[in-house]
């Protein structure tokens, strides 16, 4: 495990292939090698890509990523598709869109299927990105799956969030998502060759107008809650963030400079008003409480027989215990082996 | 290379070398085998043996799919072996959809070369010997 520690530090792209597969299957000693790992990261920009299917994340993906090779700067691309619930199985297909990264040594592409996770990424999504941190990349690049719904988990996870429109998907306004503003750091209008770019822009406008500025919040953990507060209410107000709007059309370039331009004004924002530390504070209570919820909840699991559990829920059915009841007693009966 | 716990999802690359044609029966593959519960990286028409080997190291598969319709496979399966070799991938073995002579299979074993599928053959047993070879 030294070995392999020690290449992806080097770089090694096949030792950090290995990881990820590693850290996706959560095999036999992935913790300890992502603890191992986790002293070396901190260093990439981590950028994350959503917007409804179809709408040309992974051409500008693409299309990043080449201008950020331009720049000198390495890239590690996570793709994440969704896995099928019915079968297990996925076709993961982004690297379809990202054919000119293939011969560049400082691009590392990995695809991911969601494996049952809902909110956008895979469950070993934060960890992969953690992997590539420690691998050296300078950027990285996240696309999530883009079910254009509860893309909540990506902005946990990356620095700067981009949210993908496009013209052509229905009604306007209608078929903005709602949610998308609390979400976006920056608003791309992909497709902008198309007629009804500058419709879609003129929505998305709106949008901001009515949405602006009081609307704009965060989540934060509250009582192990997440809620929605609203953002720097405090004696010690820090400007606003105002997501831009930036036109862009893969096949030729247009507006990808605007748009690093746009990631490093906000990357700038958020150094210069000393928001780092804070919203990693945040990130890290949230990923904490989760992680604990999903490890007491596997205990809890493990403590109980399949006998136990199926005699509650008969009880439940009879109607001789509320389901409240039912797992307050679950609860109890895994308290007198004493592991909670 | 063999999985060390049998509930792995298998990983699969589906490429189609080559410059002919489309890519509807590379298609076709790909989603039977995401049915049968793989992870497919699909990364579609006119690959080059660079890219093949490049997506096949990044996404750590576990076999290479190659469907070639052109009859170029005597051609293009050494060279893409080649170019896996050079990528530290001697131990990903290939596996071939196409119309394949059987006098060609001895030579293309050679090249790793573990499983070679023509136009009909059942998909169950596609699956069945990307499972034993994956489980070796
Ligand atoms: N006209 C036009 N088409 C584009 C542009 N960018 C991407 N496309 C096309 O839009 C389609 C979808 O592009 P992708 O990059 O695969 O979109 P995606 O959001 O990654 O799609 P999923 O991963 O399936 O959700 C493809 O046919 C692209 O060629 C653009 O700027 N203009
Ligand atoms: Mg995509």
């Amino acid at each position: 495990m030294k070995d392999l520690i020690q290449n992806i530090l080097n770089g090694n792209r096949r030792a950090l292939a290995r990881m990820l597969t590693m850290v996706e299957n959560e095999r036999e000693g992935y913790q300890q090698a992502l603890a191992a790992l986790f002293p070396h990261t901190g260093h990439a920009w981590v950028i994350g890509i959503t917007g409804a299917p179809g709408t040309g994340k992974s051409s500008l993906v693409n299309a990043l990523a080449q201008k950020y090779r331009q720049q000198d700067k390495t890239v590690g691309i996570l793709a994440v598709d969704p896995t099928s619930p019915f079968t297990g199985g996925a076709i993961l297909g982004d690297r379809i869109r990202m054919r000119d990264l293939y011969s560049d040594p400082g691009v590392f592409i990995r695809s991911m299927a969601t494996r049952g996770s809902l909110g956008g990424l895979s469950r070993a999504t934060r960890d992969a990105i953690r992997v590539m941190d420690a691998g050296g990349f300078d950027v990285i690049l996240v696309e999530t799956v883009g079910a254009g719904q509860s893309e909540v988990d990506i902005v946990r996870t990356a620095q700067t969030t981009i949210v993908v429109e496009a013209p052509g998907l229905g009604d306007d306004i209608q078929a903005i998502k709602a949610g998308i503003l609390e979400i976006a750091d920056i608003l791309v209008v992909n497709k902008a060759d198309r007629v009804g770019a500058k419709n879609t822009v003129q929505a998305l406008k709106m949008m901001l107008e009515i949405g602006h500025p009081a609307a704009r919040t965060q989540p934060v953990l509250h009582h192990g809650e997440l809620m929605q507060i609203e953002n720097h209410t405090s004696i010690n107000p820090t400007p606003l963030w105002i997501p831009p709007i930036i036109q862009t059309i893969t096949m030729d370039f247009t507006g990808i400079d605007a748009l690093i331009q746009a990631i490093e004004n906000h990357r700038a924002y958020i150094e210069q008003n000393h928001l780092s530390a804070e919203i990693e504070r945040e990130r890290i209570r949230i990923e904490l409480y989760e992680r604990l919820q999903n490890v007491l909840m596997t205990r809890l699991m493990n403590g109980l027989t399949q006998q136990q559990i199926e005699a509650v829920v008969e009880r439940v059915r009879t109607r001789e215990l509320e389901p409240s009841q039912a797992v307050m007693m679950l609860i109890d009966m895994h308290n007198t082996e004493g592991m909670l | 290379m063999s999985k060390e716990i049998m509930s792995e999802k298998i990983r699969i690359l589906i490429a189609k070398p080559g410059l002919d044609g489309h890519d509807r029966g590379a298609k076709v593959i790909a989603r039977a085998l995401r049915d049968a519960g793989f992870e497919v990286i699909y990364t579609g028409l006119r690959q080059t043996a660079e890219m093949i080997a490049a997506s096949a190291l990044q996404e750590d598969v576990d076999v290479v799919g190659l469907s070639i319709l052109s009859g170029a496979h005597m051609a293009l399966v050494p060279h893409i072996r080649e170019v896996m070799n050079q990528n530290d991938l001697q131990d990903v073995p290939i596996i071939l959809g196409g119309i394949i002579p059987e006098e060609d299979k001895p030579a293309l074993s050679e090249y790793g070369v573990k499983g070679v599928f023509g136009p009909g053959t059942s998909m169950q047993e596609i699956i069945d010997t990307i499972t034993k070879i994956v489980n070796r």
